[in-house]
């Protein structure tokens, strides 16, 4: 018994030391599998969740309040501060620009409920991903950029992250073309370099 | 270490034997519940980062530079057409007039993989340079999934093709796969 209890307390103190809690996504997807065993950067990635034709994404937690303040400027819509936090809380969302306010008001479990975020809006007549993906980007290069000024990284280290990382992760059974339209999207804005997430696929594939 | 210090002295000689037989602490409850935590923290970790495939466009916009067209060549240029179900439809050169007329292929590595190991060898007997292969642009239909997108993408990592694209389809390219039932 004084054994097992040991081992059990070893483990235990292992996960909750390596645990980092699954953050709720408002789109759960099913990733294709391949054989690339690279992996994702831990940070500074934006993901743009895409499943049942619907759009999500998700800004890396160190630029989400300056993308929404960089919206709110351009798109003329105020928020308060309990709504940047709020936001700031947020990991991924997908609803059109008009009920971000709505969103940021409810509950983490009400927004992430399945099937209440209906997604961004990405046709060509009102394309807002291009709005959101653009600001995520000119805001994390800012940061890099103030950072650069101030020596705190090199240049070398601001060529490598100036530019935010994209990563598309898409639903296997996805309709090509609606990926498609969101690399069209992305590479209208000469992002050209990406990453697809996959998941793992096993050796006799 | 599971001991009940039972404590207490003096007395006779009766008393201080049961202090040496220790009797054990239930311990039941506290691994039970140790278990239980490890099964939550287990399953609410994400141990594995997700694994993810990069890929570069070829650049969108000519418009503000010159144009400068490289010449492919057709004995190393291999088309690939996904169309509905899974299915592969491929052609060797050019369209109209090409090397290996256009295949029918399933996806793995009894249709595609052995094609493109096939071309590989082929493109390789027709350039001069070491570092030349296979080239492959990748034509995805309306009709595609995701899915098969990626998998096809994997082929490519697999096969470590030389130089692979992803393009727009044609018109032609359509008719082609509507002929074959694949669209």
């Amino acid at each position: 018994m004084t054994a097992m209890c040991d081992v059990a307390f070893l483990l235990l103190s292992f996960f909750v030391m390596t645990a980092t809690a699954k953050q709720p996504e408002p789109k759960p997807v099913d990733t294709p599998a391949s054989t690339v065993i690279d992996k994702l950067p831990e940070d500074g990635v934006g993901t743009i969740t895409v499943g049942d034709k619907e759009v999500f994404f998700t800004i890396p937690r160190n630029i989400r309040r300056s993308t929404l303040e960089r919206i709110s400027t351009e798109k003329g819509i105020q928020f308060t501060e309990g709504e940047y936090k709020a936001f700031e809380n947020t990991e991924g969302f997908g609803v059109p620009l008009n009920q971000v306010k709505g969103l940021l008001a409810l509950s983490p479990a009400k927004r992430n409920a399945p099937g209440f975020q209906k997604g961004i809006p990405y046709d060509t007549i009102n394309d807002q991903l291009t709005d959101w993906v653009k600001q995520a980007r000119e805001a994390n290069k800012a940061m890099y950029d103030a950072q650069l000024q101030e020596g705190k990284i090199t240049a070398e280290e601001f060529g490598k992250k100036g530019d935010l990382a994209i990563a598309i992760k898409g639903d296997a059974k996805e309709d090509f073309m609606t990926v498609k339209r969101v690399i069209d999207i992305l590479q209208e804005q000469k992002k050209n370099k990406f990453f697809l997430i996959t998941g793992l696929r096993n050796k006799d594939f | 270490m599971a001991e009940l210090n039972t404590g207490g002295g003096g007395g006779d000689g009766k008393k201080v034997r049961s202090k040496k037989s220790n009797p054990g602490v239930d311990l039941t409850a506290m691994v039970d519940l140790a278990f239980l935590l490890i099964t939550f923290f287990m399953l609410t970790t994400t141990l594995s980062k997700p694994q993810s495939m990069p890929l570069v466009m070829p650049d969108k916009d000519v418009k503000d530079q010159p144009r400068t067209d490289t010449k492919i060549p057709e004995e190393r240029m291999m088309t690939i057409l996904i169309g509905k179900d899974n299915k592969i439809l491929w052609y060797f050169g050019i369209l109209k007039t090409p090397i290996i007329p256009p295949t029918v292929a399933a996806f793995g590595k009894d249709g595609i993989r052995k094609e493109i190991i096939k071309n590989t060898i082929y493109a390789k007997q027709h350039t001069t340079k070491a570092d030349e292969g296979l080239i492959v642009n990748i034509k995805a239909s309306d009709a595609a999934s995701y899915k098969n997108l990626v998998d096809i993408l994997d082929e490519m990592a697999i096969n470590k093709v030389q130089l692979y694209a992803i393009g727009d389809i044609t018109p032609e390219e359509t008719t082609l796969l509507k002929d074959k039932g694949l669209y």
